[in-house]
């Protein structure tokens, strides 16, 4: 089919400024008042993190393509230096509205609940002056650094993302004119940002920000000098690891040489406080080479992902949501070894609603099982000190055949990845890198156990990355099977992670780079040519991101023959709703809840042979040609059900969804005359109440009086 | 347990594979992995009769690989088989050798005949359809990296096999430095196979009408040829469907080629001559069903594997067809089929009755049988100096299912009968012969011997024959109307060498039958 008429730049929202949308949908979050206060403080310090990374990857990103003088526009029809252009602007408005909540509604409240914030150091009353001066003596001055820059010493390097007190010093020369030198120091990050003072008269805690603090005490670190103004300021640096895969012989070594490199990026980004005097930012916009739109003059302290630190202040309790205990799940609450578990019948697997436990237990118990003979498993992100790298090593030194991906492109998580690559390589383990040039994002898990009847393999398949810690904080969907034709699959996965050859064909999984885009293209085409005929035709998909031009302009085609399209995607969106006679059958909703909403589903009715599948792509270009990913169909007719019945709940949640407005704008839903819906709530409240072991039915037995034949 | 577990390596000229065999006596023998990885090692051993340094640190890589994989299955054994063709590079053997200290897995070189006994073992494996199909005029055709072989099978029976060395890659290779010059690649593809084509169609072929083709090679042409219609389990397609995929594959570049079916630039440059290799021999032979099994090597390998293990029965007599190749060999050169019937009743029966003292199995009897049909080859081309002759014959022409080993014995055998036997020590010492070998070729020469002398007059005088071994005796005993004294002089000095081998002596009774 010819999409070529969906493709208008019109038609389509630049994922940046669609990312900038996300972030407010977060930020709104800190400015519910419904939710319990240290909950946004939370929320407000994600907002800063994530902009944090927005800046290091995506505009990095963009100011590259400017200095190649790249002008290719993107599927809105703007050019990379529109793009910034128009982001200056908007994350502007974004940091600006950012600081608004923290100062007018979160430092006020905070107050009232008997956490005093001191923002200058100049409202400190006499003892606590006394007090951090003290602290300032013992703990902070003993690891300062302070630097200055005159004719013989150059500006010195100034890290990534730290954050930095500037001044300026007056100093007399030869002939006694006064000069005024720049030197600078850093807020040390060994140290704790918050420092909690004495409570005062009333039992208020009271907290000061450590930059206060040395601002405070900065003429003891110039003793001659006279200290004209200090400010603290922090700067971005341009952080995209690009890896020239043709030319690294050794990926590993060229991936440890770039984060050697990170901190020496351009800097992109430069946040100072609002009252920085004149002369000190002139030095600095100098010495950094940065523009005037790159310039945050920010009314605050900076970096305000401290807040998540303060969200772990002790007290407070009932501040904060009391956190969920995952279920267990209903399925395994046998006796049985998980492998008899799984061969009663496909288990499916909603965390954080239900627990993390049997995944890790998975390869847990396959590594003492004498039946067992290899593991195989992708590792993309890892938690520290994770239960399933040591249940890998244990089971290599069981002596099972052990293959791990570790994939080292994780974003950020290479340091860490290393690590654990090197340990499993001594423990025993296979231990490979995926392929030049594709990040393997799938996530499955691969136990080959030796029975009566052969060989069975027993398959775990999610949407989300092997981690416990964050499987209590993300969404994601898990499939336990030992499907013959899901196995062949999953070993065929590995034979091409190890640089195989793939399959002649794949039986049940949807594996990208090459197959997964044209499966997807067809399942929509499917679609439309139903509704063409007149025939019940719809699309439910949930995932993180949609901004793939091809699937985009594939939805608003069999939205325009018909097919009614509900979309559940949490942050960038390129597709537009409501444009007449293209998108008008097609729904956006973002739900930004507690948890982090990351599971990937895809529901296609199919003319009444409805076809659902799980997996780790979403629906952008990266996915679907740069990656290795898996997506795949869950057939047990009970499970479909179940993830139908997830699709549906999200479709009626009212307190935490935002509705996609046709002006790009996002609406939370009017709720007048509905049940208040949250859909995390809901499942946290089913999963626990499923959990609990069926008393009932024994309560429930009756004996039934036969009644009299009838005549 | 009930399942035995089987791997089967297969190092061919392009690419290095290894399936993964489930076998049981239940549910017969499934195939639940393959590992296929893309090495070149036959573009060296054709252009420079070398594996180099690279492709031989790649298959050490790829066979560590293979080795750590068979443990993820804890496979019960394994099979590494290199295909013939490696047997180009001189180095192969060191090769191999390294690959054994690096991973522990013993690669044996196949001689053609063997590898394509398996490519038809892996055929006969898929037993329903095969048996149907064979009961007409068949070829099977199988192109490899370095040659083509055709099998004809006539009436179930296989009839003979031959190598051409025009396989895919040896052909591009040869192409390379004059493809520029042309634009007709498909004529000159087809100008360069046309005339061993033609010998072949003169020599064996004859009357013989082809209806079927089976094809053996490369499986992305089944895939191509099954296209999206499902051929259903015969898995057989027709001539015009094959031509309507060759017009539309054979005239575009191997670029375009692997951008339209998503395979490597190397594979679209093989496709295209085994494509048209393909088709020359179709046209030539004239046959109008093609029939893809879709099986390899590795399937014929497991399959052997589970036969010799007994874990599988099969309804088709393999050492039948060796025996039917062998006789169409000696029918070729004019042996007298009445002589080695006669022959062959005295070797099998001095074989059966002395079974406690030779020791040999199964095989060798095989060996024998094959060794009393050719025996008498080399008269064709001198009469005088038959044994050599014959020793050249054997050793050229290609028995299916025998290995290179086993050929040389026949010779050998063959060699000996007439010829002086030479002892071990003064054995050629070029020769691939080690002991085990040369007492094989020294006992089967005695049973040979004694059993030719018993129909010197090729007369057939014996109308039934029986052996005991009595004592130091091997007591023949023929019934015969007939006198036997040139029999009874010539057993003599061959009697002598029996008993040196055996340490007993035959000895003819003659029996009158009234």
């Amino acid at each position: 089919m010819n999409l070529k008429e969906y493709t208008k730049p019109e038609y389509y929202t630049n994922r940046e400024l669609s990312w900038v949308k996300f972030n407010e949908r977060v930020l709104s979050e800190a400015r519910d008042k419904n939710l319990l206060l240290f909950e946004r403080l939370k929320f407000l310090s994600i907002t800063a993190s994530n902009l944090d990374e927005f800046f290091m990857i995506r505009v990095a990103s963009l100011k590259d393509m400017v200095h190649a003088k790249y002008t290719k526009p993107d599927i809105a029809g703007m050019t990379p230096k529109e793009q910034l252009k128009e982001l200056s602007k908007v994350t502007k408005e974004l940091v600006q509205a950012q600081y608004n909540t923290y100062n007018r509604s979160l430092v006020p409240a905070l107050k009232k609940i008997g956490l005093h914030v001191v923002e200058q150091h100049e409202n400190l009353t006499e003892e606590q002056q006394k007090f951090v001066d003290n602290f300032f003596e013992d703990s902070v001055y003993p690891v300062l650094t302070p630097m200055a820059m005159d004719s013989a010493r150059p500006f010195p390097l100034i890290r990534n993302k730290t954050l930095n007190i500037g001044a300026l010093i007056s100093k007399k020369d030869k002939k006694g004119k006064e000069e005024l030198e720049f030197a600078t120091v850093q807020v040390p990050s060994v140290l704790p940002r918050i420092v909690q003072l004495p409570d005062d008269k009333n039992g208020n805690t009271v907290i000061i920000l450590l930059e206060e603090i040395i601002e405070r005490n900065i003429e003891k670190l110039f003793l001659s000098n006279q200290v004209v103004c200090t400010c603290p300021y922090r700067i971005m640096r341009n952080a995209d690891l690009t890896i020239d895969e043709d030319e690294a012989a050794d990926l590993l070594k060229e991936i440890q040489k770039q984060l050697k490199k990170r901190q020496w990026g351009e800097v992109i980004r430069l946040e100072v406080e609002e009252r920085m005097d004149e002369r000190l930012l002139e030095i600095l916009e100098r010495e950094f080479k940065i523009k005037d739109e790159d310039i945050f003059k920010i009314n605050g302290p900076l970096d305000l992902t401290f807040l998540m630190k303060m969200y772990g202040l002790e007290g407070f309790d009932e501040f904060r949501q009391t956190s969920y205990v995952p279920a267990q799940v209903p399925a395994m609450m046998t006796e049985e070894d998980i492998f008899t578990q799984i061969r009663k019948g496909d288990i499916l697997l909603h965390h954080p609603y239900m627990t993390f436990y049997p995944v890790v237990d998975f390869v847990q118990q396959a590594a003492k099982d004498p039946n067992v003979l290899a593991i195989k498993q992708t590792l993309y992100r890892v938690s520290g000190n994770s239960p399933i790298i040591r249940a890998l090593a244990q089971a290599a030194e069981n002596g099972k055949q052990v293959t791990v991906l570790v994939e080292l492109k994780a974003r950020f998580d290479e340091e860490n990845n290393i690590v654990w690559a090197k340990m499993l390589e001594k423990a025993g383990c296979h231990v490979i890198y995926g392929l030049l040039g594709l990040k393997t994002h799938s996530k499955i898990t691969l136990v080959v156990r030796r029975e009566e009847n052969g060989i069975r393999r027993y398959v775990h398949l999610g949407t989300g990355n092997y981690n416990d810690s964050t499987a209590k904080l993300y969404t994601d969907c898990g499939l336990l099977t030992c499907s013959a034709r899901i196995g062949e699959d999953a070993t065929a996965v590995f034979n091409m992670l190890s640089g195989y050859s793939e399959p002649r064909t794949w039986n049940k999984l949807v594996v990208a780079p090459i197959w997964m885009r044209d499966r997807f293209l067809h399942l929509i085409e499917m679609e439309r040519e139903y509704a063409l005929k007149g025939r019940k035709a719809r699309i439910i998909a949930k995932m993180n991101s949609l901004c793939d031009r091809d699937v985009i302009a594939a939805l608003y085609a069999a939205s325009a023959a018909g097919v009614k399209i509900d979309l559940i995607v949490r942050g960038i969106c390129c597709l537009k709703v409501g444009i007449p006679g293209i998108s008008e059958n097609i729904t956006v909703r973002s739900i930004v809840g507690n948890f982090l909403e990351h599971s990937r589903i895809f529901y296609f009715y199919s003319d009444g042979n409805e076809e659902i599948f799980m997996g780790s792509a979403d629906w952008m270009p990266r996915n679907l040609d740069k990656r290795v990913e898996i997506v795949f169909p869950v057939e047990d007719e009970k499970l479909k059900e179940e993830v139908k019945h997830i699709l549906e709940i999200q479709l009626e949640d009212n307190v935490k969804a935002h509705i996609l407005q046709p002006d790009g704008t996002y609406e939370k839903v009017d709720r007048r005359g509905k049940m208040r819906l949250s859909s995390q709530d809901f499942f946290c409240e089913e999963a626990t109440r499923r959990a609990k072991r069926p008393q009932s039915e024994i309560d429930k037995r009756i004996f039934i009086p036969a009644e009299a034949p009838e005549e | 347990m009930a399942v035995t577990i089987f791997a089967a390596i297969d190092v061919g000229s392009y690419n290095v594979c290894m399936d993964i065999y489930q076998i049981s006596p239940k549910s017969g023998i499934n195939k639940i992995d393959e590992i296929r990885s893309r090495l070149e090692i036959g573009r060296d051993a054709y252009g420079k009769g070398k594996i180099s340094y690279e492709f031989a640190q790649e298959l050490c890589e790829v066979l560590g690989d293979f080795a750590r994989i068979m443990k993820e299955y804890g496979v019960d054994g394994y099979r590494a088989c290199a295909t013939s063709t490696l047997q180009e590079a001189k180095n192969v053997w060191m090769v191999l050798d390294q690959v054994y200290q690096r991973t522990g897995i013993k690669v044996e070189i196949l001689s053609n005949s063997e590898q394509r006994f398996y490519g038809y073992k892996s055929i006969a494996a898929k037993e329903a359809a095969f048996s149907n199909i064979i009961q007409k005029g068949t070829a099977i055709i199988e192109i490899g990296g370095g040659n083509v072989q055709i099998s004809l099978f006539d009436k179930d029976a296989l009839v003979t096999t031959q190598n051409f060395k025009m396989g895919s890659l040896r052909i591009r290779e040869r192409l390379v430095p004059v493809e520029k010059e042309t634009i007709y690649y498909e004529h000159l593809v087809e100008e360069l196979i046309h005339n061993d084509i033609l010998s072949f169609k003169k020599l064996h072929l004859k009357e013989r009408k082809i209806d079927n083709i089976i094809f053996l090679g490369d499986l992305l042409i089944e895939n191509l040829l099954k296209g999206k219609e499902d051929m259903g389990e015969s898995n057989t397609v027709s001539r015009e469907r094959f031509m309507k995929v060759y017009e539309k594959i054979v005239h575009k570049s191997p670029e375009q080629i692997s951008v339209d079916l998503g395979i490597t630039l190397e594979h679209a440059s093989i496709l295209i001559p085994t494509l048209i290799i393909f088709r020359v021999f179709i046209d030539e032979m004239g046959a109008d069903n093609l029939w893809l099994p879709g099986t390899q090597l590795n399937d014929g390998i497991s399959y052997d594997f589970a036969q010799k293990k007994r874990l599988i029965r099969s309804t088709h007599n393999f050492e039948n067809d060796i025996l039917v190749s062998a006789k169409n060999i000696a029918k070729r050169y004019m042996s007298n089929k009445s002589h080695i019937q006669a022959v062959m009743q005295v070797a099998e029966t001095i074989f059966d009755s002395t079974k406690k003292i030779h020791g040999m199995d199964a095989r060798e009897k095989l060996l024998l049988q094959i060794a009393v049909i050719l025996h008498d080859c080399g008269k064709y081309i001198s009469m005088s100096d038959a044994a050599k002759c014959g020793y050249g014959i054997i050793m050229s022409t290609e028995i299916i299912g025998l290995s290179h080993a086993e050929r040389e014995l026949i010779a050998n055998v063959v060699k000996y009968n007439t010829e002086p036997f030479k002892y071990y020590g003064e054995a050629d010492s070029k020769s691939t012969i080690d002991r085990n070998t040369y007492m094989l070729i020294g006992k089967l020469t005695a049973i040979l011997r004694v059993a030719n002398a018993l129909d010197r007059s090729h007369k057939q005088k014996a109308e039934s024959i029986k052996a005991t071994v009595k004592e130091k005796e091997l007591i023949i005993t023929i019934d015969t109307q007939e006198d036997m004294i040139l029999e009874e002089g010539l057993l003599k000095e061959k009697a002598d060498f029996f008993e040196e081998v055996f340490s007993i002596r035959p000895v003819l009774r003659r029996k009158k039958k009234r």
